[in-house]
């Protein structure tokens, strides 16, 4: 920048001075950077803005009266409106929901946490009282532990009881175990 | 750090002569606007091109939500404009911009039209930018339909019309152009390929024409 610059030994002060080549590409890139800038801004926060939305937080949905649960995990559906941009639509869910030794009713997801299979209670003769994956024999216990192959506990959807029905929200990762 | 990269790649594919050869040519001083204020008249081609540029961009992002279909082709103009952030800047970019380019378009063809530019040995090239005019005109009304709303819908109808009315190759310009016997779903697909594929690539070529005939021939000399 300052190497062909003449030195000059009386003064104390060295002024960096520019040439005009340099202040012309200077002013001719910052301009050109800003005209292409200030519109790919927009649009790429426009790209990207599916990351900066909050994640919707599920309402809770009326499942199934809870006289209808037993010890035994059983499956339940229900529907939940799913709105996925411009496009709205009642989607099925399933839970496997059942009571813990101290009678408080639990509903687990039964989205493998291994690859995303769907599992099911006693879904395989050779293991009794596990949820099943027919992917990959994954298994699990009833609170959800996983017991082989899976990296991680299944998901469990948090219960609301009122007026005697069970209500459930959108999954979260299992606090049972 | 930018100049040491720089550095390392010209070091093994000497880079710098092809973009001096693109960047290093003459402007004389006749369209300049430092010089004679009234040489801005100069300056149209190279707007066009960047609004051109500013509607690419703005198009890719758009695809990004739009779907050319028509049970959701106005639904998801509806949400990307407001819904998603900056939705109406990029769709009013694409939109006005559109006007804008056949504007500026206009303006440089009036400006090589009046300072006699078209003339010995640039004739290929206004034949070229001809074609490129034709192909941004394409490219408006290949796009006004994809909203899908009653403007886009009755204006197309119109155009369509118009287009069937050519002597004997009429009708089938019109089934062509509407992929079926009416104006509707395999319209929009068609308008929609037509507008994000077909007509952008036969411009890009026409542009790379466009821009190597005036660098080889030189801008045309004062009046």
């Amino acid at each position: 920048m300052s190497g062909e610059h003449n030195e000059q030994p009386k003064k104390s002060v060295f002024r960096k001075e520019m040439s005009r080549r340099q202040f012309l590409s200077y002013t001719l890139g910052g301009s050109g950077a800003f005209m292409v800038g200030v519109p790919l801004l927009y649009n790429v926060r426009f790209a990207v803005d599916p990351l900066l939305k909050p994640d919707a937080d599920g309402e809770y949905v009326k499942v199934v009266e809870v006289s209808e649960v037993t010890q035994e995990p059983q499956s339940f559906q229900f529907e939940r409106l799913i709105v996925d941009g411009w496009y709205k639509n009642d989607t099925t869910f399933e839970a496997w929901i059942s009571k813990d030794e101290s009678g408080n009713i639990f509903a687990l997801s039964p989205v493998c946490k291994h690859l995303g299979c769907t599992v099911k209670w006693n879904g395989s003769q050779d293991f009794s009282d596990e949820y099943f994956c027919p992917c990959h024999a994954a298994r699990y216990t009833k609170d959800g532990k996983n017991l082989t192959v899976a990296p991680a506990p299944l998901d469990e959807y948090p219960v609301k009881i009122e007026d005697g029905w069970v209500y459930l929200s959108t999954t979260k990762p299992n606090s049972r175990v | 750090m930018l100049k040491k990269m720089y550095n390392w790649i010209d070091e093994r594919l000497d880079i710098t002569p092809m973009w001096r050869d693109v960047a290093d040519h003459e402007v004389p001083e006749h369209v300049n606007p430092a010089h004679h204020f009234s040489a801005f008249v100069y300056c149209f081609g190279g707007l066009t091109f960047f609004i051109t540029i500013l509607q690419i961009l703005s198009g890719m992002f758009l695809t990004m939500y739009y779907v050319p279909d028509i049970t959701n082709a106005y639904k998801s103009v509806d949400f990307l404009q407001h819904e998603v952030a900056f939705g109406v800047i990029v769709r009013g970019m694409h939109h006005w911009g559109a006007s804008l380019v056949i504007v500026m378009m206009f303006l440089h063809t009036l400006r090589v039209f009046f300072t006699g530019s078209y003339k010995a040995p640039r004739e290929m090239n206004w034949v070229v930018g001809m074609l490129i005019f034709m192909v941004m005109l394409g490219l408006g009304f290949t796009g006004y339909l994809l909203p899908w709303d009653n403007k886009a819908y009755f204006a197309t109808k119109v155009g369509i019309q118009i287009a069937a009315s050519v002597p004997l190759l009429g009708p089938y310009i019109e089934t062509f152009l509407q992929g079926g016997s009416i104006t509707g779903a395999q319209t929009l697909t068609r308008f929609f390929a037509l507008h994000v594929f077909f007509l952008p690539g036969a411009l890009f070529a026409l542009l790379a024409g466009h821009f190597i005939m005036i660098r080889k021939q030189g801008i045309s000399g004062p009046l």
